[in-house]
């Protein structure tokens, strides 16, 4: 039934997938708007390491040349462009995890709370009200 | 002048109107009288290209390119250059009207007004002298949107809730119908030019012209063919003057305008009869025919008795088209001159009452003619010619639709216009009848009289030209027979 | 048929590809470090005016087909980052650039009203930021390199968003749900870059073209397809991925509205066209036939629901907020009719939806201004006391409708016309009912300005750099109406260059 030679030669695929759902589970199903965030980085950094292990050659070294750039035909190299992009994505990812973090800090001043549920009570009610003195509206967030 | 030049002149002239009307808001003589200006300028443009081209048709002009094989063009043909007349004449008499009525009924927002009537004018000559469908849907639809302000100028809830329904039918089969039968037609043809002969055949078989024509048919929702009527009736709302010219006169006969030269210079009056594709459009104007003038009967408001029998008589003009002969398209094409000079009379006259007496109900109208004998008098004359009686000129253009009746087999065409003549006498003559003869109404104010002289010198006019267009009717038939293709 | 400049750069000109994303790209960081708020805004506009005419350059080398190669920094691809211009990229710059800069004098005033007064700077430099991010995004031809200058925009895109909490809080939350929603999207579509890149070992988009079309696809490139076109599908707002964009439209400035609006959901769209046609081709695009099961029915349901809800609505920014996700349908319609009618209708709608749109932002933001709220009960009877500014708005929504004499009639007819050559009957049908529902809603618009009396009727217009550039937007609609001689003679040439995939040789 299983192909235990298929599962264990594409280890780190299973598990970096597991690792990015598990991500993307927690921005979806958590309330706080902090631990979305985390969730978010969680996924954001399972895509990284599943770059890099794209990266890797099966018997590849790092891919650096030698001092005196005698450079040894018969030596594997891993491959060093996912590493490249992955230092920009990650950079990306710092950015996006701070703007988030400052966003959650301005909503904490307005809202006074950072639970998904408590702010979605809040803009309800403005809603509703706003609906009372301004005419109804058809759709809710959507 | 050269043709062209005064082409885009009939536009512009009317279109510089209108935004003369905003600069001088302020200025309410100095307002009317350049807006006067400009109809007697138009009307004499419009002469100048009968001159140069008498019945010919021209080269078209193209002002743009839209895209390949689609221009903004526009050439003279008679049937577009008899509208553009009949349009800018009577712009004159219903400025002149629209003037005293204004005035002498203290409406508001003046300016608005005068300012979209201009602009609906230069509508209507550019979808004149359209040399294609394209430019003809642009106009069409500039028509719509410059008469939506005039239809809800009264500002109250029913006139904002009829201007809706005028808008939502007109732009809705237009967009809806007409656009995608204009498509279609780009799409199988490569072009949308109007030409002699139609620019179908060939490349279009069987069952689709029908429904095509469909498309086509209700998607000119001017038209009015029933189901798509309701616009007509809810317009009433607007003040007199815009029914006058609009409703009896510009838009409408736009809609049938569009009707004859869709079926003259689309389809082309012989395709259409080999493929027998508009028999059903003929069923189903005669239906409107009967339907309409019946539901006219049982109106007691005059306006709406009137835009029943406009409905009633538009679909004279689509039947024409559908008979598929010479003699119905002929017909047809007189019928929009003379149903237009005797139309605008009546509801000229319905704003001559409304003016004089605030009176809007028939049954209120008893004894009033001989307390009003020019205003009865015009009306008289004017319903003599939509009933289609000699000596005025309904009767030439009825004669020539059952002519193509008789020439396309259609017996009970006949039938049915003859019909339509007798529900006519019962639903305007009673109009009369009630006037002249009736005893008056017990309680009325000793100072009614007629109404001002702006007010009943218009449809006394025009009712004149009723009477002229029986004697000049064979010219104008002349004037019209190239469209079918035979020679003077 | 395309050929191929290769530009060993040498003279200014040659170095405009990469220009045209430099220019705001160091302008911003500019803004900051000068630090004045006098001098933000001119660096901005110059800015953004050097990207126009530069877009402009570009448009008229590439327009007969040609196609620009530029390699950064002298490296070759497929090693090296390649900028490639072609009829396609070159449309899209030219709207994005022109937007940015006709909005640049709106913001003055407009901004003086909705964000607080120290944010100003900041304001002009995430514009910049913004600006920088969608010139990128549409200019580069390595794939990579579209996820870079992807969240570059992004991110500053939800810094603006979230600028409008000093009218309304929502904005804050408007913008961190966008945030989590688009870097979700972000990331599914770094995630189809990583299986291209596993499967056919570039990144260069013409290079794994070439590799697609020589070895075919297999299932790793498969997903990469499905990541790709789902990660993208949230930037661009298709339904049902559509969720962020009602409040952030609604929330946002009235200037970054009018911005992104005509421009985010455009360059989506254009990287959805990029992958789909010149990096996937046709080919494996009729294979799929997801495009036309799943992106058909989809359009059609974006095209009717959206513009259903936007009738009930009685905020005049939401309102267009869904008439926006409407007007998306339509444009993926036409891509999902998969013929060069179809896709050019779709190109030219991209550009006429722009245009209209940014005309309609503008308008709601001076009358924002002047009554202090988008609503349709605080702005009753604008016409009279706004005249020029609601006129604009009669014109841009009767555009939105597609009355014959404006842009949007345009992209309809070319729509229909693309549905009724492939005998999709109803499809034709379907794009005029949805157009009869944008009737009412606009028609709302006009009566809630003209047909009802004003809280306070004397005349407050628009200051004039709000009235201009709304003017020139609002007049640009009725032109491309009329001569549709550049948007469709470069919307053609688009579809053609897309469908034929990418020209190879000459790196």
């Amino acid at each position: 039934m299983f192909d235990v030679d298929f599962i264990l030669g594409h280890l780190n695929y299973w598990l970096f997938t597991v690792l990015m759902m598990t991500g993307l589970y927690i921005v979806v199903a958590k309330g706080n708007l902090i631990k979305k965030i985390v969730g978010l980085n969680l996924f954001q950094t399972a895509v990284f390491m599943f770059y890099i292990s794209l990266g890797k050659v099966t018997g590849g070294t790092a891919p650096i040349f030698p001092i005196d750039m005698q450079i040894d035909p018969t030596v594997v190299y891993s491959n060093p462009l996912p590493h490249v992009l992955i230092l920009t994505a990650i950079v990306v990812g710092i950015a996006t995890t701070s703007l988030g973090l400052a966003l959650i800090v301005r909503i904490r001043e307005e809202y006074d709370t950072i639970e998904e549920d408590e702010i979605l009570a809040i803009e309800t009610e403005l809603v509703r009200l706003e609906n009372k003195e301004l005419g109804d509206a058809m759709g809710g967030r959507a | 002048m050269e043709t062209n030049t005064a082409i885009l002149l009939t536009m512009l002239i009317p279109a510089a109107a209108s935004v003369g009307n905003l600069l001088l808001r302020n200025h309410a003589d100095l307002r009317d009288g350049m807006t006067l200006g400009a109809a007697v300028a138009t009307f004499l443009t419009v002469l100048v290209i009968l001159t140069n081209v008498g019945n010919g048709t021209t080269q078209a002009l193209v002002l743009f390119n839209v895209f390949p094989g689609l221009d903004i063009a526009f050439n003279v043909e008679p049937l577009g250059l008899m509208f553009a007349i009949i349009a800018s004449g009577l712009w004159i008499l219903t400025h002149i009207y629209g003037i005293g009525y204004m005035r002498g009924n203290n409406e508001d927002n003046h300016t608005r007004f005068f300012a979209s009537f201009s602009l609906a004018i230069a509508a209507v000559m550019g979808l004149a002298f359209s040399a294609n469908m394209f430019t003809l849907f642009l106009f069409y639809e500039l028509l719509t949107l410059s008469t939506y302000p005039l239809v809800a100028h009264k500002g109250t809830p029913e006139a904002i809730s009829g201007a809706r329904t005028y808008l939502g039918i007109l732009m809705g089969t237009s967009i809806g119908l007409l656009l995608v039968a204009v498509i279609w037609t780009y799409t199988i043809t490569g072009t949308l030019d109007f030409t002699q002969g139609g620019i179908l055949r060939g490349h279009i078989a069987g069952p689709m012209v029908a429904v095509l024509l469909g498309l086509y048919a209700f998607g000119i929702g001017k038209a009015a063919i029933m189901p798509f009527h309701r616009w007509l009736p809810a317009a009433m709302v607007a003040p007199t003057p815009v029914s006058a010219l609009l409703h009896a006169v510009a838009v409408v006969k736009a809609g049938v305008f569009t009707m004859l030269k869709v079926g003259i210079y689309i389809f082309g009056i012989d395709f259409l009869a080999e493929t027998g594709a508009s028999e059903w459009l003929m069923w189903l104007a005669a239906y409107t025919i009967i339907a309409a003038s019946i539901v006219a009967m049982t109106k007691d408001n005059l306006k709406a008795r009137l835009a029943y029998s406009t409905i009633s008589q538009l679909s004279y003009i689509t039947l024409g088209m559908a008979l598929a002969t010479s003699m119905g398209a002929l017909g047809g094409g007189m019928h929009i001159a003379m149903h237009a000079m005797g139309k605008i009379t009546l509801f000229m006259c319905a704003g001559s009452i409304y003016v004089a007496t605030h009176k809007i109900n028939i049954s209120q109208m008893n004894g009033l003619g001989r307390i009003m004998p020019i205003t009865y008098g015009a009306f008289l004359i004017g319903a003599l010619s939509i009933i289609g009686l000699p000596p005025l000129g309904g009767s030439w253009s009825k004669w020539l639709l059952i002519v193509g009746a008789a020439d396309a087999g259609q017996q009970v065409m006949i039938a049915v216009l003859m019909l339509s003549s007798l529900l006519n006498v019962a639903y305007l003559l009673s109009i009369v009848g009630r006037g002249f003869f009736w005893p008056a109404e017990t309680t009325e104010p000793p100072k009614i009289a007629e109404s001002p002289v702006l007010v009943w010198l218009p449809p006394a006019t025009t009712a004149f030209g009723c009477l002229l267009l029986f004697f000049y009717a064979t010219n104008l038939r002349d004037f019209l027979l190239p469209i079918v293709g035979a020679a003077q | 048929m395309a050929t191929e400049h290769v530009h060993v750069a040498r003279t200014f000109v040659d170095h405009l590809p990469i220009l045209v994303v430099l220019v705001p790209f160091l302008a911003a960081p500019f803004t900051v470090l000068i630090g004045s708020r006098r001098l933000a805004w001119p660096i901005a506009f110059l800015a953004s005016l050097a990207s126009f005419l530069i877009s402009v350059k570009l448009l008229l080398q590439v327009l007969d087909g040609g196609v620009i190669s530029y390699h950064i920094g002298g490296w070759a691809p497929p090693m090296g980052i390649e900028y490639r211009i072609d009829a396609a990229n070159a449309f899209v710059l030219l709207l994005v650039s022109a937007i940015g800069t006709i909005v640049m004098p709106y913001t003055v005033q407009s901004i003086k009203f909705e964000i607080s007064e120290r944010h100003h700077t900041l304001f002009y430099t995430a514009y910049l930021l913004c600006f920088t991010g969608l010139l990128g995004v549409v200019a580069t031809g390595d794939a990579f390199n579209v996820f870079v200058f992807l969240e570059i925009s992004s991110l500053s895109t939800y810094v603006l968003v979230a600028m409008g909490a000093k009218q309304d809080k929502r904005a804050l939350t408007a913008a961190y749900d966008y945030l989590i929603m688009g870097t979700i999207g972000a990331t599914f579509f770094v995630i189809g870059i990583g299986f291209l890149y596993a499967g056919t070992g570039t990144l260069n988009m013409a290079d794994i073209a070439a590799y697609i079309s020589l070895h075919g696809t297999d299932r790793t490139i498969m997903t990469a397809f499905a990541f790709i076109v789902v990660g993208m599908g949230l930037k661009v707002a298709i339904y049902p991925l559509h969720l962020w964009l009602p409040n952030a439209y609604t929330y946002a400035p009235s200037a970054v509205t009018a911005f992104l609006a005509a421009t985010a959901t455009k360059v989506a769209i254009y990287v959805l066209l990029r992958f789909m046609f010149s990096v996937f081709q046709p080919e494996f695009l009729f294979e799929m036939n997801a495009v036309r099961w799943l992106m058909m029915p989809l359009a059609l349901v974006a095209m009717f629901a959206a513009s259903l809800i936007a009738v009930f609505q009685s905020d005049l920014k939401r309102m267009l907020a869904y008439s926006s996700i409407a007007q998306i349908g339509y444009i993926l319609l036409g891509i999902s009719l998969l013929s060069a009618t179809g896709l050019s209708g779709a190109i030219v709608h991209l550009f006429n939806h722009g245009i209209t749109k940014a005309a309609l932002f503008m308008g709601v933001g001076a009358l924002v201004l002047r009554s202090g709220s988008s609503f349709y009960a605080r702005i009753e009877g604008m016409g009279k006391v706004m005249p020029w500014t609601s006129f604009a708005i009669v014109i841009a929504g009767l555009s939105l409708i597609g009355v014959p004499g404006t842009a949007g009639f345009i992209s309809k007819w070319v729509l229909v016309q693309a549905a009724i050559e492939q005998g999709w009957w109803w499809i034709a049908l379907a794009v005029v009912a949805s157009s009869l529902l944008a009737i009412i809603y606009v028609w709302r618009v006009i009566e809630v300005l003209y047909m009802k009396q004003p809280a306070d009727p004397t005349p407050r217009e628009a200051p004039l750099s709000m009235l201009i550039p709304m003017w020139i937007m609002a007049l640009s609609t009725i032109w491309f109406g009329l001569d549709t001689e550049l948007t469709m003679t470069a919307a053609r040439a688009a579809a053609d260059g897309l469908l034929n995939g990418f020209t190879m040789g000459g790196h």
